[in-house]
């Protein structure tokens, strides 16, 4: 470590030239890579956000007509899931800290990581294009018989779908099999972090429930050009088919979005209390509790599509059993932080501002399992709400918690804590100024995807909007710290945080090999007191 | 610490963040099974989905069926079979210290996948020339169901997929074919022959499952 100090030679350094990052088989260039192409797609989906809440400041049409906002909600939509919240965490910062959680030189297959890579820019790259063709109307869960019927560049975007869950199935299977196969001496999966374990638990749901998606839209893509029928009750099919096969992959995929952002959780809360992490195996076993259970509630979306009241009962009491491996999660992460020694970093001040709007999150989404609320929640800005707390509250939270956690280690530069508050304070007030009214606008029959409203819903429709305008300054006050630290913020010593996993005992930034000598583990992740 | 292994790769030098060739081999194989558990599930989806269309309308699956030839799809199970064998013959070979053999078994395993192709072929386009075709297209005058184009969409969609596969492997063998008359392969190191390998016998035994459903039930 000290050596590479000296030296000054790092992953960023040790080669130069655009080619030496495009064919870089390094998993942290890889990291870095995806990096900038989520920041990218990221700013592209909250854009669509942004003139979508500005399209609803007021009642009638403003902005744009119906066609047009139609075409941008599923934007916003179809970029936020498959080309930010789903790649987000795993392939940025999974990518990047994975093999060093575990003491490994790098994932199982670099090959293959780099591959994935450029699947998804091609993915992405492919739905971007649809925008500049005849766009897309459907939403981003591409519903049949919609989707057979209109006109626009449906095909285009479902295959673009299918190419960045191929990608997402490498990244899958590559962590399983480094997970499995590259830890360092003594590192036992009793002692691995428990970031590891939440990519852990992702990547067997990326693996298993990703081909039930592909199928389903290689189903859709034939029944555009081939008119097979089988999502087609005029042809003997049934749309509803379509909405099980979809759900099967896509409830899982929610917490393919929400357990590394759980492992991040895990991670700062236990640094920044100073105090060992509070039931390191339950927390472990509940993400695998929540992979596994995620597969056998995806009915819970289809309570009003004529499913049978004995499929809504057990699905309903099967997504309410879902909370209570996240519970168990929330009940160690609040017993960490008792006694403590809190210290309100950026990154621990995310986090907690995670724990407080994944707790409303996950609190109203035992709400909606409930069949007879969820009847009347149905299709209604109470869902908005409930599942933007748990996307945005949780997910992106956690993202940037993560991102300023790791900053000092990724770029080797500190960031300017002020600067990072001030853009905290504005993502979590905003938040809660944007998504709460739209609890109470849905619990008030306010439907969700239309363009226009009742009158009656004005004034908390332009809280909302005004709040969407704060997390959007946050956000991009967050990105300009982020750039101006990466610029010309001062060097970060190896282990500005006291951390206590691998990953804080190489320089910042890591060296191209990440460790000098294999590291031989000889005690669990988090040793405090 | 590829040099401390030179007798174990002579031509072949494991990557550097593995500790030995086992070790590469390892992690090399739980890959390959993990992507064939995707290809597994992915077709899982499109059985689900014919079980339960087949629930539904059972008298008209079995006069779907009905209009396959169970000889052909019969011919080409036992075309199949045959490959898989001679597939694992060319890893056997390998393995064995026998290099020499492996790209005949390699050449015999493609002439069946090319086989196996033609058949279907023949298949395909009579089912076009008598008017079977899928969905919207079906054409058929003489059905007793008026679904009955759903049943040949399930058979286009499932052979069709497969078949796609069984390119995709045919594909697949010319590449370690080619690197096996190089020379690239012996006993310390196939792990590309054996991975390949692993994904023909997995469509081979999807086979096994569609022949039955596509052909005999009913
Ligand atoms: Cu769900």
């Amino acid at each position: 470590m000290a050596a590479h100090v000296q030296t000054g030679k790092n992953y960023i350094n040790e080669f130069a030239g655009l080619k030496s990052w495009l064919c870089s088989l390094d998993h942290k260039r890889i990291g870095v890579m995806y990096a900038i192409a989520v920041g990218i797609f990221f700013l592209v989906g909250g854009i669509f956000a942004l003139l979508l809440r500005t399209e609803l400041f007021s009642a009638g049409p403003t902005i744009m007509g119906a066609n047009t906002y139609n075409q941008v909600m599923t934007y916003h939509g179809a970029v936020m899931v498959f080309m930010v919240i789903i790649p987000g965490i795993p392939a940025v910062l999974g990518n990047f800290f994975l093999p060093l959680h575990i003491g490994a030189k790098d994932v199982a297959f670099p090959r293959l990581n780099l591959l994935s890579w450029y699947v998804f820019m091609a993915g992405s790259i492919l739905a971007i294009s649809t925008l500049f063709t005849s766009k897309i109307d459907t939403g981003w869960t591409f519903y049949t018989p919609y989707s057979i019927r209109t006109s626009t560049a449906t095909v285009t975007m479902v295959v673009a779908a299918f190419i960045m869950g191929i990608s997402s199935i490498l990244t899958g299977l590559n962590f399983i099999a480094t997970t499995h196969t590259l830890r360092a001496p003594g590192m036992t999966m009793g002692r691995i972090p428990l970031f590891v374990w939440a990519l852990y638990s992702t990547s067997i749901l990326q693996v298993l429930a990703t081909p039930v998606l592909g199928i389903t839209l290689l189903l859709l893509v034939a029944e555009r050009t081939l008119g097979i029928g089988i999502f087609d009750a005029a042809l003997g099919g049934d749309p509803v088919l379509f909405q099980h096969f979809f759900w099967f992959y896509s409830h899982p995929a929610v917490y393919i979005m929400i357990l590394p952002a759980m492992g991040i959780i895990s991670e700062v809360i236990t640094t920044f209390s100073r105090k060992t992490i509070f039931g390191y195996t339950a927390i472990a076993y509940s993400s695998l509790g929540i992979a596994a259970v995620s597969f056998f509630v995806w009915g819970h979306h289809m309570y009003v599509s004529g499913q049978s009241e004995i499929a809504n009962v057990i699905f309903s009491a099967l997504t309410i059993l879902v909370g209570v491996p996240t519970a168990i999660k929330m009940f160690n992460w609040t017993a960490t932080l008792y006694r403590g020694s809190i210290q309100f970093t950026t990154p621990m001040l995310y986090a907690l501002g995670f724990l407080f709007l994944f707790a409303i999150g996950g609190v109203t989404g035992i709400m909606l399992a409930l069949i007879g609320l969820d009847v009347h929640f149905h299709d209604t800005y109470f869902v908005v709400a409930h599942f933007h707390y748990v996307m945005v509250g949780g997910v992106l939270m956690a993202l940037m918690s993560g991102m300023f956690y790791w900053l000092p280690k990724m770029s080797g530069k500190m960031y300017q804590e002020s600067w990072a508050r001030i853009s905290f304070v504005f993502t979590f007030i905003g938040f809660n100024v944007t998504f709460f009214p739209q609890f109470i606008l849905g619990s008030m029959g306010m439907p969700r995807r239309y363009f226009d409203y009742l009158p009656m819903y004005e004034s908390l429709n332009r809280i909302s909007t005004i709040g969407s305008y704060m997390i959007g300054f946050g956000f991009v006050v967050g990105l300009i710290t982020v750039i101006r630290a990466i610029y010309s913020g001062p060097p970060a010593p190896a282990n500005p945080w006291g951390g206590k996993t691998l990953e804080w005992t190489v320089a910042s930034p890591p060296p191209h090999h990440n460790f000098d000598v294999e590291p031989v583990i000889t005690a669990g992740p988090y040793e405090y007191r | 610490m590829s040099t401390d292994n030179k007798a174990m790769g002579r031509k072949h030098h494991f990557a550097h963040h593995f500790r030995s060739a086992e070790h590469e081999y390892e992690s090399a194989k739980q890959g390959i099974w993990l992507f064939m558990a995707t290809e597994i599930l992915m077709f899982g989806a499109i059985f689900a989905a014919y079980a339960i269309f087949h629930s539904l309308y059972p008298s008209m699956f079995a006069e779907g069926a009905s209009h396959l030839d169970w000889r052909m799809g019969f011919i080409n199970t036992c075309v199949l079979l045959v490959s898989s064998w001679t597939m694992a013959m060319a890893i056997q070979s390998l393995q064995s210290g026998k290099g020499k053999n492996a790209a005949p078994y390699l050449i015999v395993t493609l002439l069946c996948g090319a086989g196996f192709m033609v058949i279907k072929y023949l298949e395909y386009t009579h089912k076009f020339h008598l008017g079977l075709y899928p969905g919207k297209w079906f054409t058929y005058e003489g059905a007793q169901h008026s679904n009955l184009a759903l049943y040949f969409s399930f058979y286009f969609v499932m052979s069709g997929l497969h078949g796609i596969h069984v390119l995709l492997g045919m594909g697949l063998i010319t590449w370690v074919l080619i690197r096996t008359m190089r020379g690239e392969f012996d006993e310390h190191y196939y792990t590309p022959v054996e991975g390949v390998g692993i994904f023909w016998h997995i469509i081979d035994l999807i086979w096994i499952y569609l022949f039955p459903i596509l052909y005999l039930i009913g």
